[in-house]
C-alpha cells in the first residue's frame, strides 16, 4: 500500500464513520422534540418515555460523532498538509461557523439529556430544539466547505502558483453548495427515520401492538417517509447542478463517455476504462439529457472530454450512483406504500408482511448515504480541489501511513461493535409491558 | 523571518509596523486555550482521579467524576476544535507545518480523545451493567485521559523547542517526525499539562463535593488537591530548567518579556493562594485560585511564544492568512460570541450552580 493509498484510504474510513454519527445527531433530536413535544401536549407518558430513551442512544452515538469529527479535523493537517496550507483561509469561513454551530449542539445537548430535572419542560423542548437547528447548522457548514473543493472559487492562482484574492464568502456560497447541502440534510432524515423505524418494526413483529414501538415506528416513519418523497426532488436539482458545474462527475456516475446530444440514461452495466465504453447497461434514449438539462435533445459531455489522468474511477463512481439511487427509489415507494396504507385504514398498518418490509428497508438510507459520500468524492478525484490541487500534491510527506490507517480502522472496528451491542441493549431494555414511569428513570445514565 | 526573541506581545509587533491582526487571532487562540485547559483539561484529570481512585470511597470517587462530566466534557470539549479551525483557517502554512512534523504525537491525542470520549458514554450508557465504576470501558476512559493531556503538552512543548526549521530549497518544514518532541523538555511539558490538569480537576472535586454536602468525598478530594499542587511545583521548575536548555528563546522571553514578570508572580500568587485556600477549606476561592494559576501558566507560554509558531522560521504573522481574512474570522467570533457565551454560561448555571449540588447531594444520600 503506497502512503497515498494509506492516506486516502483514512481519509475514507474516517468520513465513512463520522458520516454515520453525525446525520443521526442531525436528525435523532428532530425525532426525540416530535415526542417531547407530543407529551407536553397529551400528558401522555408515553411519549415522555419515548423521547428519553430515544436520548439515550442518542447520547452514545453523538459522543462518538463528536470525537469522530474531532479527528477528521485534526486530519486534514496530518494527512493533506498541502491542501489545508492552500486552501485553509479560503474555507476558513463555513468551518469558523461550523465551529459554533457544533458548539452550541454540544452545549444544548447537555442540557437536553441531564436536564430533564434541571430546567422547565417548555426550556428543556427548547433545548432540544437548539440541538436540532444547530446540529443542521452544522452539517450544513461542513457541506460548505465539501462544496467548495467541488466547485472552488473566491480565490486566484498568481504567477507564482500561491492563491490570493482571497474571499472567503465568495468561495463559501460557490456554486455546488445549496445542491448538496439540501441533498445532505434530506439524507440525513431518511437514514435516521428509516433505521429507526427498521428497529421498532422489528421489535412490533416480536410483540405486536406494544404501544411504545407503534408510537416510535409512527414518529421514525413520518419523517423518514416524507424526506424520502422529497430526496428525489432534490437529486433532480443535484444532476442539474453536476451538469452545469462538474460535468466529469456527472458522465462517470452516469458512464457517459461520448459528448452527445440526445443522451441516454444507463441502469445498472460496467464501465471499461481500457476500451472507453460501458457494457451490459439498459439505455433508456433521452432520458439523461432529460434529467440534465430537461430537454431531450441537449447536448451531455462525456468523459472523453478530458484525458484519462484527469478522470474520477469511473467504475466506482457508476456503480456508487446506482446503489445511492436504487436504495433512494426503493425507499420513496416504501414512503408511498406506507401513506397509501394508512389513508386506506386510517390508522398505521401493522400489518407483518408491511413490518418486514420496513426492517428490511432500515439500511437503505445509510447505504444511500455511504454511496452518496462515495460518488461526491471519488468522482471529484483525481482532484481534491477540483481544477487547481491534485491529491496526490496534497499528502502529508510522513512516511508509514499504512499504521495509522490500520490502527484508526481496527479503533473504528472496536467502536462500531461496542455501539452495536450497547443499543441493542437499550431496544430491549424497553419492558414488554408499557410500565408506569419510574420518578428516578432521568437519573439512570448519569 | 528572523523574529526577535525578546519580543513580546501584541504591542511589540504594532511597534513593529506590521498588521496587528494575526496577533489578535493569536491572542483569541491563546483565551480558547486557557478556558480548554480549565474545562476540557479538568475533565481529563478527572479521568486521571478515576484511574487513581482508591480507599474506602473508590467507587464514589469514581461516580463523582462521572457525575461532575457527564452534562459539560462535550461542550468542554469543542474549546479545542476552535483552536484547531482557528489555526488552519489563520495560520494555514504553519497549521501544516505543525501536523507535519508532530504527525506522531498528535495522532496518539486523538487515539486518547476517541476512546476518552467514547469510553466515557459506554460505560455511562450501558443498561445492562449499570454499575459506571467499574468494567473495562472505565479502566479505557481513565487510561485515555491521562494520555491525552500528556501528548497535548509534548505538542506545545515541541513548539517551543525552535527545532522544526524550514528546508530553504522546499521551503517545507525540516523533521525526522520523532526528534523534536521526543525530548525532554517536551516530555516535560507533558508531565506539567498532566499534573496541572489533575490538579484542577482535584479542586473542582473537593469543591462540588462539599457543596453536596459530602465530606468524607470532599476531604480525599481536597487531600489529592493539596497533594498535586505541592508537585506542581518541582514539575513547573523542572520543565523551566530543562527549557534553559533545549527551549532558550522561551526561557528568554519568560524571563526577560514585558509582561514576564506579572504572568509569573500571579501564577506564584495564585498558586500559594489556592493551596492556603484548600488548606482552610475555602472551596470556591480555591477553585478560582486554581484557575487563576491554570490560566497564567497558559497565557504565560502563549506571551513567551510569541511571536513564533513553529519555531525557529514560522511566526504567527508571518504564516498568517491575509488582513481581511483574519478580520472576517474575527467578526464571526464577536458575532458567534453572542449565542455561545450566555449558552454555556447557562450550561454550567444549570449543572454547577448551588442548587443543583445540594439536589445532586441528596439524591446520591439516597440507597443507590
Amino acid at each position: 500500500m503506497t502512503d497515498l493509498l494509506a492516506a486516502r484510504s483514512q481519509m475514507a474510513m474516517s468520513l465513512a464513520f463520522h458520516i454515520v454519527f453525525a446525520c443521526v445527531g442531525m436528525a435523532m433530536p428532530l425525532l426525540m422534540v416530535i415526542a417531547e413535544g407530543m407529551w407536553l401536549k397529551t400528558r401522555d407518558p408515553g411519549w415522555l418515555e419515548l423521547a428519553k430513551r430515544w436520548s439515550k442512544g442518542t447520547a452514545i452515538l453523538f459522543a462518538v460523532g463528536a470525537v469522530s469529527g474531532t479527528v477528521l479535523s485534526f486530519e486534514l493537517g496530518l494527512l493533506w498538509p498541502h491542501f489545508m496550507a492552500a486552501a485553509g483561509p479560503v474555507i476558513g469561513m463555513p468551518f469558523s461557523l461550523e465551529g459554533f454551530a457544533f458548539f452550541l449542539e454540544a452545549i444544548f445537548l447537555g442540557v437536553y439529556l441531564y436536564g430533564w430535572q434541571r430546567v422547565p419542560p417548555l426550556a428543556h423542548l427548547l433545548s432540544g430544539v437548539g440541538v436540532l437547528l444547530s446540529g443542521v447548522a452544522s452539517g450544513v457548514f461542513v457541506v460548505a466547505a465539501n462544496a467548495w473543493m467541488n466547485t472552488p472559487q473566491g480565490f486566484r492562482v498568481a504567477e507564482d502558483g500561491t492563491w490570493t484574492d482571497l474571499d472567503p464568502w465568495v468561495a463559501m456560497f460557490n456554486p455546488a453548495f445549496p445542491t448538496q447541502a439540501l441533498h445532505m440534510v434530506l439524507a440525513a432524515f431518511v437514514s435516521v427515520g428509516f433505521a429507526v423505524a427498521a428497529i421498532h418494526a422489528l421489535m412490533l413483529l416480536r410483540q405486536p401492538g406494544h404501544p411504545f414501538h407503534r408510537r416510535g415506528l409512527a414518529v421514525a416513519l413520518a419523517v423518514g417517509g416524507i424526506t424520502a418523497f422529497l430526496q428525489p426532488i432534490s437529486g433532480d436539482l443535484s444532476a442539474k447542478h453536476l451538469a452545469e458545474h462538474q460535468p466529469v462527475k456527472l458522465a462517470a456516475a452516469e458512464a457517459h463517455w461520448e459528448t452527445e446530444a440526445g443522451a441516454p440514461l444507463r441502469l445498472g452495466g460496467w464501465p471499461d476504462e481500457e476500451a472507453e465504453e460501458t457494457h451490459y447497461s439498459l439505455e433508456i434514449p433521452y432520458a439523461l439529457s432529460i434529467l440534465a438539462f430537461s430537454d431531450p435533445d441537449a447536448v451531455v459531455k462525456g468523459l472523453k472530454e478530458v484525458p484519462p489522468e484527469d478522470r474520477p474511477p469511473v467504475a466506482i463512481t457508476h456503480v456508487a450512483f446506482q446503489i445511492m439511487v436504487g436504495c433512494g427509489v426503493a425507499m420513496m415507494g416504501v414512503a408511498l406504500l406506507a401513506a397509501f396504507l394508512t389513508w386506506r385504514r386510517k390508522a398505521l398498518p401493522q400489518d407483518p408482511r408491511f413490518l418486514k418490509l420496513l426492517v428490511a428497508s432500515g439500511p437503505l438510507g445509510f447505504i444511500a448515504l455511504e454511496a452518496g459520500w462515495v460518488v461526491t468524492e471519488v468522482g471529484r478525484q483525481p482532484w481534491v480541489v477540483r481544477g487547481y490541487l491534485r491529491t496526490a500534491d496534497a499528502v502529508t510527506p510522513m512516511p508509514g501511513l499504512v499504521v495509522p490507517f490500520l490502527v484508526f480502522s481496527l479503533l473504528y472496528i472496536v467502536l462500531a461493535v461496542t455501539v452495536f451491542v450497547l443499543l441493542r441493549r437499550h431496544v430491549f431494555a424497553v419492558p414488554p409491558h408499557r410500565p408506569p414511569l419510574s420518578s428516578g428513570e432521568a437519573g439512570l445514565g448519569t | 523571518m528572523a523574529p526577535e526573541p525578546v519580543l513580546s506581545g501584541v504591542l511589540a509587533v504594532a511597534q513593529a509596523g506590521e498588521s496587528l491582526w494575526p496577533g489578535l487571532v493569536a491572542a483569541v487562540m491563546v483565551l480558547a486555550l486557557v478556558v480548554y485547559v480549565a474545562t476540557g483539561g479538568a475533565d481529563f484529570g478527572g479521568g486521571v482521579w478515576d484511574l487513581l481512585a482508591s480507599g474506602p470511597r473508590k467507587a464514589a470517587q469514581r461516580r463523582a467524576v462521572a457525575r461532575a462530566l457527564a452534562p459539560v466534557w462535550e461542550a468542554n470539549h469543542v474549546w479545542l476544535i476552535v483552536v484547531v479551525v482557528l489555526l488552519f483557517v489563520c495560520f494555514p502554512t504553519g497549521f501544516a507545518a505543525l501536523s507535519t512534523a508532530l504527525h506522531i504525537p498528535l495522532t496518539l491525542m486523538l487515539i486518547g480523545i476517541v476512546l476518552r470520549g467514547a469510553a466515557f458514554v459506554f460505560r455511562a450508557y450501558d443498561p445492562v451493567n449499570t454499575d459506571e465504576t467499574r468494567g473495562p470501558w472505565r479502566l479505557v476512559f481513565a487510561i485515555a485521559s491521562a494520555v491525552t493531556p500528556v501528548m497535548l503538552g509534548i505538542c506545545l512543548g515541541a513548539l517551543a523547542t525552535d527545532s522544526l526549521p524550514l528546508d530553504p530549497a522546499t521551503g517545507l518544514v525540516q523533521t525526522d517526525f520523532v526528534s523534536a518532541w521526543a525530548a525532554p523538555f517536551p516530555l516535560a511539558v507533558g508531565l506539567l499539562t498532566l499534573v496541572l490538569c489533575a490538579f484542577l480537576a482535584a479542586v473542582y472535586l473537593a469543591a462540588e463535593a462539599a457543596s453536596a454536602g459530602k465530606e468524607a468525598l470532599h476531604e480525599d478530594f481536597r487531600r489529592r488537591a493539596l497533594a498535586t499542587g505541592l508537585v506542581l511545583a518541582p514539575v513547573a521548575f523542572g520543565t523551566l530548567a530543562l527549557a534553559s536548555r533545549e527551549a532558550p528563546r522561551l526561557t528568554e522571553s519568560l524571563i526577560h518579556g514585558p509582561l514576564a514578570l506579572p504572568v509569573h508572580l500571579l501564577a506564584a500568587a495564585a498558586a500559594l493562594g489556592a493551596l492556603l485556600a484548600l488548606w482552610r477549606r475555602r472551596w470556591r476561592l480555591a477553585q478560582v485560585l486554581a484557575i487563576a494559576q491554570s490560566s497564567a501558566v497558559v497565557a504565560g507560554f502563549g506571551l513567551a511564544q510569541w511571536p513564533l509558531l513553529v519555531g525557529p522560521d514560522l511566526s504567527f504573522p508571518g504564516t498568517a492568512a491575509p488582513d481581511h481574512v483574519l478580520r472576517a474570522v474575527l467578526g464571526v467570533l464577536g458575532l458567534g460570541a453572542i449565542p455561545l457565551v450566555p449558552a454555556f454560561w447557562w450550561l454550567y448555571a444549570v449543572f454547577k450552580g448551588e442548587a443543583r449540588e445540594r439536589e445532586a447531594g441528596e439524591a446520591e444520600a439516597g440507597p443507590r
